[in-house]
């Protein structure tokens, strides 16, 4: 779909979109470094140079490849347990991906589901669904999901569904605050005259009005879920101890911060920053590109 | 009677209804919707015993001040009031079909294909995320079942008749990409997209400038001969009335007080209300330095007075205007008023 910019409102301004424009918005560095992460998740079996669930207890808490004591066998070094971090990384990135994306998903599945319904049906629908998405928010988050995780046990997919269900109050009232606003606005209204369907209404006219900002949210939330997840491994309802997972790791981790063996949490430290930042970053982007008004800009 | 045989000679443009002799597309009768509060307790008569007729190809301009129900009247045409509104009585025969007592998913096929409107704010009255090909082309899809390549070709003839420059390439654009005129044309566009028989329009160019205003109105002028439809054409601006409509609604505090043909009502307004109106035209051969306007305030709907809704406004009120609210007096070239004098005036016309 090419779009010209010849328009009424900016003649001249607005310089022509050839490719190399397109090229030069795109967020270059998040999405190369999601991508990689993304590769690491699907090819770990073969980047991997160790097995991370198995160690060595000889060679516990080596240190990185350029600290004295580091060897080219374990370029990140090893953990309490003599596992490889490298590997352990490389592994993790799929437990964090998945975790991540899929619960964000859920999450915004649900909560922009039932914000729609409340904000456009409104009424008594609205009251079931608002007073609902109050008595969640008022349970405390890490408490209600450790609640669930010990209800239905630890397991990689248990802990998306569980996060999935903490969190999509959030879109609930983001989205149903919009839905108020975008349900008086004309065009819905012409819509209503026109002779569309309420389904029809939510579906083509309100939904794709919302999903700006609920693609916000969910690079915001992106975040939370993977700290969530990383408290949920620490308190031993998680992603289930030997499976990597970084948040696991940074957790194990803690105890050796203070007596030296700081890349135990600095390393997965650094890829839950890199993974959240890039998410964030290209969610913002996203934002930009899916409003047609600020696309030209 | 005498009103649908006089608008059949004035309009020579009613291609598919002429064989319907006679038979009025749209007939309201004793309409009335009011708002009612939560508790039940506060009713406002928004729209209150109108009646009213159209008849295929006719233009009829409704005015009145805000707040005198001419929106709401629109609405509760097409069915989309607001929740608190409810429909009190009356009928609204459309086509011989009464609208009130169709269902919700009856009035859905209504809606845009049999009747459409245009909204206040046209500007704002398109998705700011579809292109305008897929927002013309909704409702031919929504209503006629069209396939997509159909319905975008339908929607690119769309656009040529409403005058819109290169409608190949505007089909694909934005909204944001286009002039407040080009717009506004798009949407009246989307209005005769499933060629109704009767387009309502609410206000369709107080947001725009005299210039563009003028062209607009052309075009609808011309979109009705070419099509045959009625045209509902509510404004607070009786220059727009004199130049597009056939016949005249005046409506005040939710009733109509007057109506009849445009010429007719301009020469010789019989309300008191339609004089005021007209004087407060103001007018370039005016010496007088103030605008005139009318005295006072509309009443409360929801405490309407007992006599005359007009009475504590109008210059030549008399005890019985301010004791009971006066019918609807038919008189001689179809026209109506809800005033007293009126009966004199019937008379003394008559004589």
């Amino acid at each position: 779909m090419s779009i010209t910019t010849e328009t009424l409102v900016l003649p001249a301004s607005s310089p022509p979109r050839s490719s190399a424009r397109r090229s030069r918005d795109l967020p270059l560095i998040p999405i190369t470094i999601l991508v990689v992460i993304a590769l690491t998740a699907i090819f770990a079996n073969f980047l991997a140079p160790h097995n991370p669930e198995v160690g060595s207890l000889t060679a516990r808490f080596r240190p990185p490849v350029w600290q004295a004591g580091g060897s080219l066998d374990h370029i990140l070094g090893t953990d309490q347990l003599g596992r490889d971090v490298l590997s352990r990384l490389i592994f993790g990135a799929r437990v964090s991906l998945v975790v991540g994306f899929t619960a964000v998903i859920v999450a915004g599945v649900i909560g922009t589901t039932l914000g729609i319904l409340a904000g456009y049906i409104g009424g008594w629908v609205d009251q079931a669904i608002m007073r609902l998405t109050d008595a969640w928010l008022a349970l405390p988050g890490l408490t209600f999901a450790i609640f669930l995780a010990a209800i239905v046990g630890p397991s990689m997919w248990n802990i998306v569904i569980i996060l999935g269900a903490v969190y999509w109050t959030r879109y609930a009232r983001v989205v149903r605050g919009e839905v108020l606003s975008l349900k008086e606005r004309e065009f819905v209204r012409l819509a209503v005259v026109a002779g569309c369907s309420r389904m029809a209404i939510m579906w083509r006219h309100i939904l794709p009005n919302v999903v700006n900002s609920a693609i916000v949210l969910a690079t915001l939330m992106l975040g939370v879920v993977i700290v969530t997840e990383a408290s949920l491994s620490f308190l031993g309802v998680g992603v289930p101890p030997p499976q990597p997972a970084w948040g696991l790791m940074l957790s194990d981790g803690k105890q050796g911060l203070m007596v030296g063996y700081w890349w135990l949490t600095v390393m997965p430290g650094c890829c839950i920053m890199l993974m959240v930042l890039s998410a964030n970053l290209l969610g913002d982007w996203l934002r930009v590109k899916l409003d047609p008004q600020l696309r030209q800009l | 009677m005498s009103n649908s045989t006089l608008s059949s000679v004035s309009s020579d443009l009613r291609p598919r209804t002429a064989a319907m002799a006679g038979q009025p597309l749209l007939e309201i009768n004793n309409f009335s919707t009011h708002y009612v509060s939560a508790q039940g307790t506060r009713v406002v008569r928004a729209v209150d015993d109108v009646t009213l007729r159209v008849n295929a190809g006719e233009t009829v301009g409704i005015v009145g001040e805000s707040g005198s129900g001419k929106s709401t009247l629109a609405l509760s045409i097409l069915r989309v009031l607001p929740t608190a509104a409810r429909i009190v009585s009356g009928q609204l025969w459309f086509e011989g079909e009464d609208l009130v007592r169709k269902t919700d998913a009856e009035m859905q096929d209504v809606r845009g294909k049999r009747i459409a409107m245009i909204l206040q704010d046209p500007m704002a009255s398109l998705n700011p995320l579809f292109t305008i090909g897929n927002q013309v082309a909704e409702p031919i899809r929504v209503h006629e079942g069209a396939d997509r390549p159909t319905a975008w070709r339908r929607a690119r003839d769309l656009l040529k008749a409403v005058r819109i420059p290169s409608p190949e390439t505007r089909v694909q654009q934005f909204p944001h990409e286009m002039s407040g005129g080009m717009r506004q044309r798009i949407v009246g566009a989307i209005g005769i997209s499933c060629e109704p028989r009767l387009l309502i329009a609410d206000e369709p160019t107080t947001s725009l400038d005299l210039t563009i205003q003028a062209q607009y109105l052309n075009l609808l002028r011309e979109l009705q001969r070419a099509h045959g439809l009625a045209l509902i054409f509510i404004t607070h601006n009786l220059g727009i009335v004199a130049k597009m409509c056939d016949k005249l609604v005046v409506m005040y505090a939710g009733r109509v007080v007057e109506s009849g043909p445009v010429s007719r009502i301009f020469n010789a307004p019989a309300h008191p209300y339609t004089k005021a109106l007209l004087n407060a035209i103001p007018r370039m051969s005016d010496k007088r330095q103030r605008l005139t306007a009318i005295e006072g305030q509309p009443p409360d709907l929801a405490a309407l007075p007992r006599g005359c809704a007009f009475a504590a406004r109008c210059p030549e009120a008399f005890d019985r205007c301010r004791k009971e609210s006066p019918p609807e007096f038919n008189f001689d070239g179809g026209r109506t008023s809800r005033c007293w004098l009126s009966t004199a005036t019937t008379r003394s016309g008559a004589a």
